[in-house]
Order: C-alpha cells, then structure tokens, then sequence
C-alpha cells in the first residue's frame, strides 16, 4: 500500500475514526440523496446545513453535546420548512429561502454570544468546514447509531416515499398522504444532514447528498441499483479524499495540506463528470 | 444613531436594500433562491483566493460570482438544483483550500459571512451607487421580457423572446449585486434581503409595478430597522435582517390567507 499512502497514516490516531464515520456518513448520506435528488430538494438538503449550525451553535453556549443542537435544529427547521411550503410545490424554494435566512440570522446571534462569553475563536470556521480528523472518537457511536436509526426509517417508508415522489397522483389514490410522507422524509433528511455537518462539515454534507447520488442515477436505471452506486461512490468519495489530503501534506516542499473538504469534492466532481460523460456516450451509440 | 460613523452604514443598507428588492423579485418570480444563495456564498471563495494571490478581494468577488452565475445558467437548463448545489460546494471547497493555503484569520471570514456594515467606507458608498445605477438600467431594460420569460417560459419562448440569454443575464446581475453586497453586508444577510422581502410582497401585491415597489419598500423597512437594532442592542446586524425578513413573509402570508379567508363566505 505504500505507493498510495504516505507514512504514518495507519499509525495515525485520528486516521481510524476519520475513515469510519466518514464511510458511515457518506453512506447514508448517498442513501437519503437518490431521494433528494429524485425530488428535487438539494436546496433544502443544503438549507438544513446551515440551520443544523444554528444548533450547533446554541449547543456550544449551553454547553450541551452538539450533535444534540445540530439533531434539533435540523428536525425543527425541516419541519418549519415542509410546514411552510408544502400548500403548493412551487413555492417550496422561497419557504425554503426564508427559513435558511432566518436560521443564518440566529447563528450570527448565538456566535456573537458564543464567542463575547467563552473567547472561543475558530468556532465558524469549524462549524462551517469542520474538518473530520478534528471529529473526536466519543461521536462515533451516537453518530453511528444517529445514521443506522436514518437509514432503518428510509427503508420502511420507501415505498409511499418514491410512489409519491414519481407520482403524486398515483399516490395518492392508493391511499398514500403525501403531507404525512412529506414531514417523514424531511426529518429523515434533517437527520442525515444535521449528522454529516457535524461529522465532515457543511460543504462536504452538501456535495455527499447531491454529487454520488445525482452520478448514480445518470449510470443507473432502477433506484435500487442507483442507491446501491450512489452509496459506492460517496463512501470512494471520502476515504479517496481523506488518504489524499493526508497525503498531499508530504506534495508541497512548504508541507501544508490541502483541506479534506477540497478533497472529497475533487474526487465527487470527477465522479459526477465520469457519470455525464457516460450517459451521453451511450446515448450517442443507442 | 445618526453620528458621522453610521451615516455610511445607513447609505450602504439603504443601496442594498433597493437593489436585493428588485433583483429579489424576480429571483422569488423565477423560482431561483438557491442559486441566489449559492452565487454569494460562492462569491465568498474568490475573495479567499484574491487574498492569495495578492489581488483586490473585490475583483475575486466579481470573478467568481460571474462565473458561478454563468456556470449555473449554462449547465443548469433541467435539474438546476443538483447543478447548482454542485456548483456551491465546488467553490466553498475552493474558498477552503484558498484559506488553508493563504492562512488568512478568522474575523475576516466572519466579516465576509455576516457582514461588518460598520466598517463600509465612503469609497465602496460610491461602487454601491454606482452599482445600483447599473443594475437598476439593466433591470429596466429586461423587465418586460424577464417578467414574461418567468410566467411562461415556453409562450416567451415561441414569441422570440431569447430565454437563455434572458437567464443569464439575470443571473449575472443577481452576481454583481452579490459581489458589492457581499463585503458590505455579507454574504448569509445578503440572501436573506433578495428571498424574503420580495416573497412578501409577491403575496400581498397585484401586478408586477406594485410587487416591484412594495419589494423594495419591505426591503428597506428590513434593514433599516435592523441597523436601528444592531445599533441599540450592540448584537450583529445578520440576526435582525434576518428575523424581520422571516417575519415579513410569516406577516404576509398569514394577510393573504386571512383575506382569502374573508373572500370565502
């Protein structure tokens, strides 16, 4: 293995949980995607982001644990938004909008109060980019269990998810309620979403959820074979990405590393760019 | 609140307030919030990655902001929200290596993220205005068919109206309103302005001539009871701009549901 990786990274004590929630938040992450990107909510996929911060943040002036905040922030602003939006579709974006600028507004405020009493600086920068070698080892079996109950209530309620996804209609004249549908989804993506932005950041929560997932469904026909590609290519994504930016500090002469969040999302880009290059290759020949 | 150090903060918000409201209209019009969060946030990486190479972080902002306005318009024709969420990841991602690669501190990201109105010179006053001039040219002259293109895509279409240039063009000016506002306001507080204001006044107001105005004005009553609010209680402008826009879309909604209810015998 050494012409992959450099030395040290086995022996390295922040390696092991990086590579382990890493692959545990990608997965669902790619999981929950396919139906994000079916759905077409990426934005409120990346909107949850910032209201899980609002938590975040809350949780660090409380002194609670912060994947608590995250957990409620995003539960609550993913109900807000589906409450908000749901009367017509169309409008679902500027719901959406206002949630996010209100959410943005309180981090502002609890941060200013977080960093006047504590004197903590790096906070923002550490809820924004958060970076997973800096995730402590006492996370991994909350967030572990956080991602298996996220994927268990994806499971259960994928039938009425996807029949009333690809058609309302259909839907609901077999008896499926696409509000109550709606909601169950929404907390299911909160919980993903408020989970990965703690573990790995906003920026990398954002481009696991779309990128494998959007890369799998131009690949795929079914949604099972999607989920299935979608979930190989997220989990690829990051330990890809976490051995390259590990490496990448012995590239430079000056030894400064390229964060994993630039990472992970060069590796998503060539994914999502092999996968378009792909179904247009075939198409040209079918 | 009126001393000679908070006149340039009341100018700036004033500005950005007229702009964010008319070019808000049309983003809440045509269904383009995301994008219109995702270019100032991108906006966000390029002045990262000025700083790096030694350039004026305004010049970063406009360069990158464009850029992610014409990447989205040109890519983003079906699925432009996976398109754009790809597109904001790519250039937070690059923001990120910018940063780590240039070792910039913290409270200039915070500034950049949730504005620092306080410290807006007379100079960047005068690129405001200036802005506001063009944007408010640019707005007249594509306000007939922007409006058109964003109620039926498909009849401005058949009338000859030339719909992909059309979006991009308004994506370029929902960049360059980014780009200036960002600096001055910040990035979160600048997407708060263009979404909720202009939904508000899109419930309540008939006709594209009043929405216009009644966008604006709802703008202006935002940010300038914020300022009024930051300077009282010392917390940071973000949070008022964007409690007061939520509570105008809430305030708004709950009128027209209770006028419709009204309607209804």
């Amino acid at each position: 293995m050494h012409w992959l990786v450099e030395p040290g990274f086995w022996s390295n004590p922040v390696v092991g949980p990086a590579l382990i929630l890493g692959a545990v938040v990608a997965a669902v992450s790619a999981a929950v995607g396919v139906v994000v990107v079916v759905r077409g909510q990426s934005f409120a996929g990346h909107a949850l982001t910032d209201v899980a911060m609002a938590g975040g943040a809350g949780a660090s002036l409380v002194g609670a644990t912060p994947l608590v905040g995250f957990l409620l922030a995003g539960i609550v602003g993913g109900a807000s938004i589906e409450a908000a939006g749901a009367e017509r579709v169309r409008d679902r974006d500027v719901a959406t909008g206002v949630v996010l600028g209100g959410a943005a507004g309180l981090t502002a405020l609890l941060l200013y109060f977080v960093s006047s009493s504590t004197s903590a600086t790096g906070s923002t920068q550490s809820v924004l980019f958060g970076s997973v070698f800096t995730v402590s080892p006492s996370v991994v079996p909350l967030g572990v269990a956080v991602a298996a109950a996220t994927l268990a209530t994806l499971f259960g309620v994928r039938r009425p998810l996807l029949l009333s996804s690809l058609s309302p209609e259909l839907a609901a004249a077999r008896g499926v309620r696409p509000r109550v549908v709606s909601l169950v989804f929404v907390v299911v993506l909160a919980a993903s979403v408020a989970l990965s932005a703690l573990v790995i950041g906003a920026i990398l929560s954002t481009a696991l959820l779309v990128g494998p997932a959007s890369a799998a469904l131009r690949v795929s026909r079914g949604l099972v074979g999607a989920t299935v590609g979608a979930i190989v290519a997220g989990v690829a994504a990051v330990e890809l990405g976490i051995v390259a930016s590990y490496d990448s500090f012995y590239w430079s002469a000056a030894h400064r590393s390229v964060p994993v969040s630039a990472c992970v999302v060069a590796v998503v880009l060539v994914e999502v760019a092999a996968s378009a290059g792909w179904s247009r290759w075939r198409r040209g020949r079918g | 609140m009126f001393e000679p150090f908070m006149v340039n903060a009341w100018l700036a918000g004033t500005l950005v307030a007229v702009v964010s409201g008319a070019v808000g209209l049309f983003v809440v019009e045509r269904h383009r919030a995301f994008a219109a969060h995702a270019i100032p946030n991108g906006a966000f990486a390029g002045a990262a990655g000025a700083t790096l190479v030694g350039a004026s972080s305004l010049l970063g902002l406009v360069v990158f902001a464009v850029a992610a306005a014409l990447g989205v318009a040109a890519l983003g024709r079906r699925r432009n929200d996976v398109v754009t969420a790809l597109a904001l990841v790519t250039m937070l991602a690059l923001g990120a290596a910018f940063l780590a690669a240039s070792g910039a501190y913290e409270p200039a990201i915070d500034a950049l993220l949730f504005g620092e109105v306080l410290g807006v010179s007379r100079g960047e006053v005068v690129a405001l205005a200036l802005l506001v001039v063009g944007a408010g040219a640019v707005l007249v002259l594509v306000f007939r068919p922007l409006l058109y293109a964003s109620l039926s895509e498909e009849v401005a279409a058949a009338r000859g109206v030339a719909v992909r240039a059309l979006d991009a063009t308004f994506l370029v000016l929902v960049a360059i309103t980014a780009a200036l506002a960002v600096p001055v306001v910040g990035a979160l507080l600048t997407f708060a302005l263009t979404v909720g204001p202009p939904a508000a006044a899109r419930t309540l107001a008939r006709g594209p001539g009043r929405a216009l105005a009644l966008a604006a004005a709802l703008s202006l009553a935002c940010v300038w009871a914020a300022i009024a609010s930051a300077y009282l209680s010392g917390w940071p402008i973000g949070f008022f701009v964007g409690a007061y826009a939520a509570v105008e879309y809430v305030a708004a909604r709950a009128a027209s549901a209770w006028r419709e209810g009204r309607a209804r015998p």
